[in-house]
């Protein structure tokens, strides 16, 4: 299969700082590439690098063979959806999408065929003659994807699509990327959720601190965290008390997930025995029990040594 | 290359609509100017004829530099002047655009300054020689605006900027006090401001009559368009590093 991108050794440096360390992947054409990582890992950079913005301190980028800081060619077969919904307050949704066509050279009939389809698309149709400024965020999110779709680009890269979206909307938006892929759009993007990457994505690089920690897709790196098995289950009183039992009888890491819940890490369908005499003893009942398959969130803590709560804060602290 | 020209021509049809034309450009760039000439007129009318050039000078300086703090550093801000470079297009041609905006609405604004007085004060000009010394006038203008502009983050750290050169230049640049009868220093110190020349240029191509000859004020406002160019593009390349 043909690479869409081709990332070798690429650092890039601010000063003192190491942004990016000396990271090399690639993408295959068609595929949902994800870049997975907390905030402050580097994942801006490294897009902001592969869609010539900002130049790398070392290493070389191929975008479907040519080379994006050089090659203006290369820029034409890029759409990139920023961070922050970046389109002109003063225009409307569809003179935004028409600015973005005439700027890429697209044919005025085909640039109005699309940007009407692309409306369609993003269910935007009726906001068409909104102003950009007016519109919600979702509306907003939604549009900007749309104007980096305008010229018909073979790889979109998108920056964190779904911050600061609610669920309906970054449903909708998931649907949608995953709609550009079925048509074999290469998508390459950055995300710090980690069920956003699992559902998107066929292969994933986490990225920790500027360098890759490991590349694969999600059912391999959850493989990763299936060497120990976990048990969960919820019972009618406090589970607190069962903790220590636990320990001393199944020789498990019991975790307390809620008041009523317990997750007993490393405990095999063999200690069910032990686990069940136990909350007999103390009194409790058991209104549910089942053995827990690793998320991808097990696999990054496994994977990375890192605390998921790293990955479930927004950016700018909040 | 025409990827460049086709870019350009979208970011002054765009600035020009969302910012250019709309009524905080056109009050800033003309009514200033506008204000400031009645208000010698109504103090002289007699002698009101040799200020004109001057006039015209400072409706170009004015007006190309109006809404120039609001096309750069707003945009910078926005992520909207990034979102321009992810296009097919390169940093000089984006710079261009957003100068040549500028240089674009100058040349309305003082053209109908130039018409308004010619039609309504007897002020005769010699067109072709006119549009000679404006254009050029209007190019170093706009891309001294953006340099300026480059310089700081913010749109009201651009505004307090770029108020500094327009209000030293109107006073030493001889708009409306002859240089010939500033002090020696104050001479010398005009000879670095390019609204100097185009003063001295818009009266040696109208019926006040100079002996300097214009084409020699049209290349020294080149040179100024060129020194403010170059910075800028690297001030701006900066920018997004």
């Amino acid at each position: 299969m043909t690479l869409a991108i081709k990332v070798s050794g690429l650092v890039k440096h601010y000063e003192s700082l190491v942004a990016v360390n000396n990271i090399s992947f690639d993408v295959k054409e068609g595929e949902i590439f994800g870049f997975l990582g907390p905030n402050g890992a580097g994942k801006t950079t490294t897009i902001r690098m592969l869609t010539g913005l900002s130049r790398p301190t070392a290493g070389t980028i191929e975008l479907l063979g040519l080379n994006i800081n050089s090659d203006v060619k290369a820029k034409k077969l890029i759409g990139v959806v920023p961070e922050a919904s970046n389109l002109y307050d003063d225009l409307t949704a569809l003179e935004n999408l028409f600015f973005m066509g005439k700027l890429y050279g697209v044919p005025k009939k085909e640039r109005c065929k699309r940007a009407e389809a692309l409306l369609e698309l993003f269910r935007l149709q009726e906001k068409r003659n909104q102003l950009f400024g007016t519109l919600s965020r979702g509306m907003k999110r939604a549009l900007t994807i749309a104007a980096a779709l305008i010229h018909n680009p073979k790889i979109l890269f998108l920056d964190e699509p779904t911050v600061g979206l609610d669920v309906m909307a970054a449903r909708s938006l998931r649907k949608v990327i995953q709609e550009l892929s079925y048509q074999g759009m290469t998508i390459f993007l950055t995300t710090h959720y980690l069920e956003e990457a699992d559902m998107l994505c066929d292969r994933i690089a986490i990225i920790v601190k500027g360098e890759i920690i490991t590349t694969g897709n999600p059912e391999d790196l959850k493989e990763m965290a299936t060497k120990e098995q976990a048990m969960e289950f919820t019972v009618s009183n406090d589970a607190s008390k069962l903790i220590e039992p636990l320990a001393a009888l199944t020789g498990s890491r019991p975790i307390l997930i809620n008041s009523n819940t317990l997750r007993c890490i490393g405990a095999t369908n063999d200690l069910l025995a032990h686990i069940c005499k136990v909350v007999q003893e103390a009194g409790v009942k058991v209104i549910h029990i089942n053995t827990v398959r690793p998320t991808l969130e097990d696999a990054f803590v496994r994977i990375t040594g890192l605390s998921p709560t790293v990955m479930s804060a927004e950016k700018g602290g909040k | 290359m025409l990827d460049n020209l086709r870019g350009i021509w979208c970011i002054i049809a765009k600035d020009m609509k969302t910012y250019y034309l709309k009524p905080p450009a056109v009050s800033w760039g003309m009514v200033f100017p506008v204000t400031w000439t009645l208000a010698f007129y109504l103090r002289n009318p007699v002698d009101f004829k040799g200020l004109i050039p001057g006039l015209i000078a400072m409706t170009a300086l004015f007006s190309t530099t109006a809404a120039e703090a609001v096309v750069i550093n707003f945009e910078l801000r926005l992520g909207t002047l990034e979102r321009l470079l992810l296009a097919p297009i390169n940093m000089a041609a984006i710079l261009l655009g957003k100068i040549l905006g500028g240089a674009i609405f100058g040349f309305i604004m003082s053209t109908i300054v130039t018409v308004t007085c010619a039609l309504f004060l007897n002020f005769h000009v010699n067109w072709p020689s006119f549009f000679l010394i404006l254009l050029p006038s209007l190019l170093a203008f706009s891309t001294m605006g953006s340099l300026l502009c480059l310089l700081v983050r913010e749109v009201f750290e651009a505004q307090t900027l770029l108020n500094l050169p327009r209000f030293v230049m109107v006073f030493a640049s001889g708009v409306v006090y002859p240089i010939e009868f500033m002090p020696r220093s104050l001479q010398i110190f005009a000879h670095f401001l390019p609204l100097t020349y185009a003063v001295k240029g818009f009266k040696s191509v109208s019926t006040i009559g100079t002996t300097s000859l214009p084409a020699l004020h049209a290349a020294i406002l080149l040179g100024f368009f060129t020194l403010f160019l170059f910075p800028a593009i690297k001030l701006l390349g900066k920018k997004f590093q």
